[in-house]
């Protein structure tokens, strides 16, 4: 089943065309990542997805009561908003204290539902976010860089949750990534993004190679793969991006 | 109990005080304090219209608010320079409104009562249209409560919840509207803000949900609209003023507790 559909989808802000035609389906139960260096439009092409940013043209498509999961890049509490983390985790939803402690549980972090969200570390703070997406119970999670601030060990632990949550949950992932370099093994699909779509594949066919499963870091468990093209076709672009890919390389 | 002026008085301050606590929660939070002030300052406008056009105090500033209110959030979408905006938005308002207020030659104005407020003078009438005022915005706020939350902490989280942030937007100007609308007679246009930001900045530092933090705004507010009120009477000073004065005390008190508890910990 389709979840979302995004087709000839270009968004513009002001003179400044981001997006340029793009295309994309996540189907149910599907991980779906997307790649693409600084300025590539990754952000813009989530915000589109959840309605933030309107398209210049093209439709965006969601399954008829969609219930979305979402994971920003970062977020921002004002000092003067007291927030505990229980307080948090029942933004939207009403839920029961056992269905909180599960979702914590579930998304790597125990015993901090009194905790004000300024006292969390980076790590335990992308984890409480998670476990509020997955208290939504959502059909789709976007994940918008959620391990930027944690170490190579931090965020392969927290990708190595997400897989763990599709397998229980049965729920498809979309996210995002500035590493070029570092995609998730357990993708279905890699997207490269750099304005428009690169191109488009699974990383296990390319994470087979001897040459680039060498370059596997080391204690992460497999599950930092990597993933790489080739620039063997034209882009008919007048943008500097086959350059960026390889400085990010 | 109505027929005394120190009664009718204090309910209608604490009646202000309960709508201003949940609204000046979210002016704080949001950054909206000088938002507050030119949302406030328009309504001296609105009183000079009310006067010209024979309409009801009530009505003339509840208009011009919203439309100062409606005018600096279009502005703002547009990218403009919020705090020079603001305040050329809130000064040009007070300096229009208190040249319109001049040409009422006809009308015996007494300007103060609706710089400072006049709150010993407030009529039954006053009274019910100050409390219909508050329930309105306690009733507007707390059903919308969770999506004005969600939006304030961040607006991609909101479109996400299926939650409209520009939609919470106008629902926080139109309380902000009808708060100032109500509180003139109370404080005066110069320190409705006052009344919006002091008892919501004094309950930061003893609250550690956003709802327990409103609570507690209400309950400073109301606390000082009383003791400021019977201050007043007894020292002879303008109730308005006073009023806030014990807010800012509050304010002072409760963060030096706060200070002082976090250095211990």
């Amino acid at each position: 089943m389709t979840l979302i559909t995004v087709q000839d989808l270009s968004v513009s802000y002001g003179a400044n065309t981001v997006l340029r035609r793009v295309g994309l389906t996540v189907q149910r139960n599907e991980i779906v990542t997307i790649v693409g260096p600084n300025g590539s439009g990754k952000t813009s092409l989530l915000k589109a997805i959840i309605g933030a940013v309107r398209p210049s043209s093209g439709t965006v498509t969601r399954a008829a009561g969609l219930r979305i999961g979402y994971v920003p890049q970062r977020l921002h509490i004002d000092p003067t908003l007291p927030m505990t983390v229980g307080r948090f985790m029942r933004l939207t939803n009403r839920v029961s204290r056992e269905a909180c402690h599960e979702a914590l549980a579930s998304a790597g972090v125990t015993n901090l539902l009194v905790r004000q969200m300024s006292q969390l570390s980076g790590g335990q703070f992308q984890r409480v976010l998670l476990a509020r997406a997955l208290l939504q119970r959502p059909d789709i999670l976007l994940l918008d860089e959620a391990t930027q601030g944690l170490d190579q060990s931090g965020s392969a632990a927290f990708y190595r949750q997400i897989e763990a949550v599709r397998e229980a949950t049965g729920c498809a992932v979309l996210m995002i990534s500035h590493e070029l370099h570092v995609v998730m093994s357990a993708s279905d699909r890699v997207i490269c993004l750099n304005g428009h779509v690169c191109c488009e594949g699974t990383p296990a066919v390319v994470a087979s190679a001897p040459e680039y499963r060498a370059l596997f870091g080391t204690g992460t468990g497999g599950a930092l793969a990597l993933y790489r093209h080739e620039h063997d076709h034209d882009h008919h672009s007048d943008t500097d991006h086959a350059h960026s890919h390889e400085a990010a390389e | 109990m109505l027929d005394d002026f120190m009664v009718r008085a204090s309910l209608a301050g604490i009646g202000v005080a309960l709508a201003a606590a949940p609204l000046g929660c979210f002016v704080v939070w949001r950054r909206m304090a000088y938002f507050g002030d030119a949302t406030a300052h328009a309504a001296v406008l609105g009183v000079a219209l009310a006067l010209t056009f024979e309409m009801s105090i009530f009505v003339g500033t509840l208009a011009v608010a919203l439309v100062m209110a409606l005018t600096v959030t279009l502005l703002s979408r547009r990218g403009f320079a919020m705090d020079t905006l603001l305040g050329v938005l809130a000064h040009s308002a007070l300096a229009f409104g208190l040249v319109a207020v001049s040409f009422l030659s006809g009308i015996r104005l007494d300007l103060m009562a609706y710089l400072f407020g006049d709150i010993l003078a407030v009529s039954r009438g006053d009274l019910v249209v100050i409390w219909t005022g508050a329930a309105a915005v306690v009733t507007l706020l707390s059903w919308r409560w969770s999506a004005l939350l969600t939006a304030t902490l961040n607006e991609e989280l909101a479109y996400a919840s299926r939650i409209d942030p520009k939609r919470e937007q106008l629902i926080l100007t139109l309380a902000l509207a009808i708060t100032v609308a109500v509180a003139i007679k109370v404080v005066g246009v110069l320190l409705i803000a006052a009344m919006l930001i002091i008892p919501a900045a004094s309950a930061r530092s003893l609250a550690r949900t956003p709802e327990s933090m409103a609570v507690i705004a209400a309950v400073i507010g109301g606390l000082s609209a009383v003791a400021g009120l019977r201050s007043a009477f007894v020292f002879d000073t303008p109730a308005g003023p006073t009023i806030v004065c014990f807010a800012a005390l509050c304010f002072v008190v409760f963060s030096v507790l706060g200070w002082i508890r976090r250095s211990m910990a």
